[in-house]
Order: structure tokens, then C-alpha cells, then sequence
């Protein structure tokens, strides 16, 4: 990827966060007066256990070039295990993804609670200068504008 | 053993046990409620359909208490069904077959010849019983083989002659949901037009939703009129479901499903 581009393209991030612990992380960040990149799009929903996988598949469906999964550390959880059913799905999806061929280096979990707001800023600022780098998730996008192949009867 | 699953069937039906026996027929399968019809079971090398299917459709639960007839590999849907709470067993009589492996690449491989848990096994197994084909060559291994974007590609292609058919839905033995999310339209969940999008959408759901769950009849892949090699992704998932938690779907009654636990001992290498 030439530089020029690599300047002029800001990844879109999508970031599911817990109710709980990351999107009060995210605030603490904000009231810190932390400042971190305006590329990612934060979604808050009640628990990483909430999380279903389908959202991750929709996010790079809608354009997204990163995912971004977080939530309460392990022992954490509001729902008390809520981010450890997520753990053990998240871990076979990878798997699926891998087997897919769909680019695991753009789907990103992490722990993140309410006291770390310098770690989400953290977070934010590595994801999208890993994201940069990497450009944009071009193979998903593409495929997604194509268009149903006509039956090979009919084009006959 | 065909003759002596007829009397079987003829025996059920008559003392009233089931009002039902579920079994294969010369083309597909048959669902005998009458005893003078028990003629109509077969037992060959064509009876590949996995049908524990059937058992938790409407139309057949309406039929009555049934008698099915399972191979030993169809069996382990059972052992899911029931951990999932979807039938009960003991309002369901299991005739099982041994067999010898019906010449299918699968039955290479198959560590489940005769039915553990059946109420009454027909037949013993040949010992060793004969592979009757040589295994197949291992499509996972060389899937993997190949580099990401050459896995995706693989897929691009195959996913193109997807017409979404759902055979592969309706042929799954635990694919029970009576409102499929693939159905779901408020909102809409899975782009429903056949297109690339919505084909990536559609099998990464049906894949994942049998995650730790699929016990490899690979029944999709058989049904699927496109050619689409869909067991691959299951085969995927299951090799991983045993390499992290050593389960493997269907094969022990107590086992914890996966995704119904959690242990603070999981990996977690992948989370930052």
C-alpha cells in the first residue's frame, strides 16, 4: 500500500462493549480527558455474553475494516459469568474464521473494566494504527457488493 | 437383518408399544403406523439418512410414541437431542442397527458401528468390519494447508453456486429451531437474497450454530444440490471443540455440553 493512501485512509472500527465495564471504561476515558482516534464506532450492549457472533459478521458486512470485542475481565462479570461463555464461543469462532479465511487479524477481543481508561485509550490508539497499516478489509468488502451468480442454465 | 428389523417393527406395532416405526424404505424413508405395512422397512448399503431428523418435527411428534431405526452414528444425535432437552428418550424406542459401514467415506473412519444406547441392537459387527472404500482423502488438512486469502477464495467459489435451498438446514438432524434466524425478518438478521453477502452470512450461521454440537453425519454436505463441501466448516469446529475441551458431540451421555459451562481454566491467548 503506497503512503499516500495509507495518509488518506482512516479505518472504520467497530467496537462492541459491555454495559458494565468497557463502556464505563470508555467514559472514564472521555471525563479523563483521554484523547483516542474518532475511527472507532462504540455499540454498547448489556454483556459480552450478549455478544452474537452474527453482529461481528454484520459489522464487516456494513464496512467495517476492524472489530473490536471487550468487556468485563474474567471474575468480573456483572452477570457473573457472562464473559466466560463469551471466552469459549469466541475461541471456536476464531477457529471457523480461520477456516473461512476471513482475516482473524481484524477481529480483536480484550478485557477492559471500568477503572482502565488508559487502557481503552490505549487499546483504541494501537487498533486503529494496526488497522491503518493493514488498509482496508477490501476482500470482505468486495464480495459483499457481488451479485448473485446467474444459473449456468440460464446463461447458456 | 432386514427380516428380523420387519418382525421387530411388526412386533412394536402390534403389542401397541409405538404407534409409529420410523425406519428406511426403498427410496427414503418410511413411516410405518400399521403392522401388515412393516414389509416396507429396508436395511442396505443406500440407508445413509441420518433419521433423528424427523423426530422433533410437528407432523411426526403428532403421529405418536415412535420407534426409530438409527445407525450407530446416527445415534450420537440422539445423546445431543436429549442433552438439549428436545425429545425425551424414554417416550422413544430405538431400534439400532450394527453395521459394517455402508461404503460411504465416512464409515472409514467410524468408531461408532453399533448403537450403545439403543433398546434392542439387530446384527453384530463384523470383526473387523470390511472398509469397503478407501478413506477419504482428508479435505481439512489440505484446506489448511493453504493460506488465508486462498481459504477465502476456496470459499468465495463455493459459496457462489449457493442458491439458498436450505437443504442443508432441513436435513440437519440439530437444526430444530422452529423460527429459523436465516427467517427472521424484523430485523432482517441474514441478508435472505443468494447473494455473496448473504451466502457468507448464511453458512457462517449454520456452521457456528452447530459449533460443538455437530457430531459429523455430514448429511449437508450430501444434501446440498450445489456440490458445496459444508461439512468442512463443521469438521473445522469439531476438531477445535476437541483439541480445547476434549469433547466431541453425541459420543458420552454425562459430558457437559460445551457451550452450556465455562471453566475459569479456559485459554484465553487470543484476548488482549
Amino acid at each position: 500500500m503506497s503512503e499516500a493512501i495509507a495518509m488518506s485512509f482512516e479505518p472504520k472500527i467497530i467496537a462492541y462493549v459491555c454495559n458494565w465495564c468497557t463502556y464505563l471504561g470508555a467514559d472514564l476515558a472521555g471525563t479523563n480527558r483521554l484523547e483516542y482516534p474518532p475511527n472507532v464506532r462504540i455499540l454498547r450492549l448489556p454483556c459480552t455474553g450478549r455478544i452474537d457472533f452474527n453482529l461481528i459478521v454484520k459489522a464487516f458486512e456494513m464496512g467495517a475494516d476492524a472489530v473490536l470485542v471487550s468487556g468485563c475481565h474474567p471474575g468480573d462479570c456483572h452477570y457473573t459469568a457472562g464473559n466466560y461463555h463469551a471466552r469459549r464461543r469466541w475461541m471456536l469462532f476464531r477457529s471457523l474464521l480461520e477456516t473461512l479465511g476471513i482475516e482473524t487479524e481484524r477481529v480483536h477481543f480484550t478485557w477492559i473494566s471500568a477503572a482502565e481508561g488508559k487502557k481503552f485509550q490505549q487499546v483504541i490508539g494501537e487498533l486503529t494504527e494496526k488497522t491503518r497499516a493493514m488498509g482496508p478489509y477490501a476482500a470482505y468488502q468486495e464480495m459483499c457488493v457481488g451479485q448473485a451468480s446467474a444459473c449456468p442454465e440460464a446463461a447458456k | 437383518m432386514t427380516e428380523r428389523l420387519r418382525q421387530t417393527a411388526r412386533r412394536l406395532l402390534e403389542e401397541g408399544n409405538v404407534q409409529v416405526v420410523i425406519g428406511y424404505g426403498a427410496s427414503g424413508p418410511v413411516f410405518i403406523t400399521r403392522p401388515e405395512d412393516a414389509d416396507k422397512l429396508e436395511w442396505n448399503d443406500r440407508c445413509f439418512a441420518n433419521l433423528t431428523v424427523y423426530l422433533t418435527r410437528k407432523e411426526v411428534k403428532a403421529l405418536g410414541k415412535a420407534a426409530l431405526v438409527v445407525k450407530g452414528c446416527d445415534e450420537r444425535a440422539l445423546v445431543v437431542l436429549e442433552k438439549e432437552s428436545q425429545i425425551d428418550r424414554a417416550a422413544l424406542y430405538v431400534i439400532g442397527m450394527a453395521c459394517d459401514g455402508l461404503g460411504a467415506a465416512k464409515c472409514v473412519e467410524c468408531q461408532t458401528h453399533v448403537p450403545r444406547f439403543a433398546d434392542e441392537v439387530i446384527g453384530t459387527q463384523a470383526e473387523p468390519p470390511a472398509p469397503r472404500c478407501a478413506p477419504e482423502p482428508n479435505g481439512l488438512d489440505r484446506l489448511m494447508a493453504k493460506s488465508p486469502a486462498e481459504r477465502w477464495a476456496f470459499w468465495t467459489a463455493e459459496f457462489a453456486r449457493c442458491v439458498k435451498c436450505y437443504a442443508c438446514r432441513q436435513v440437519c438432524p440439530l437444526c430444530y429451531c422452529e423460527r429459523c434466524i436465516a427467517d427472521k425478518n424484523r430485523p432482517v438478521a441474514i441478508d435472505t437474497s443468494a447473494t455473496p453477502k448473504g451466502n457468507f452470512a448464511w453458512h457462517i450461521t449454520r456452521a457456528f450454530h452447530l459449533a460443538a454440537r455437530c457430531i459429523g453425519c455430514g448429511e449437508c454436505t450430501r444434501a446440498c444440490p450445489a456440490g458445496i463441501p459444508l461439512g468442512l466448516l463443521n469438521q473445522a469446529l469439531a476438531q477445535a471443540t476437541e483439541e480445547n475441551f476434549g469433547y466431541r458431540p453425541g459420543m458420552d451421555r454425562e459430558a457437559e455440553p460445551v457451550f452450556g459451562a465455562w471453566s475459569p481454566a479456559d485459554k484465553e491467548d487470543f484476548i488482549g
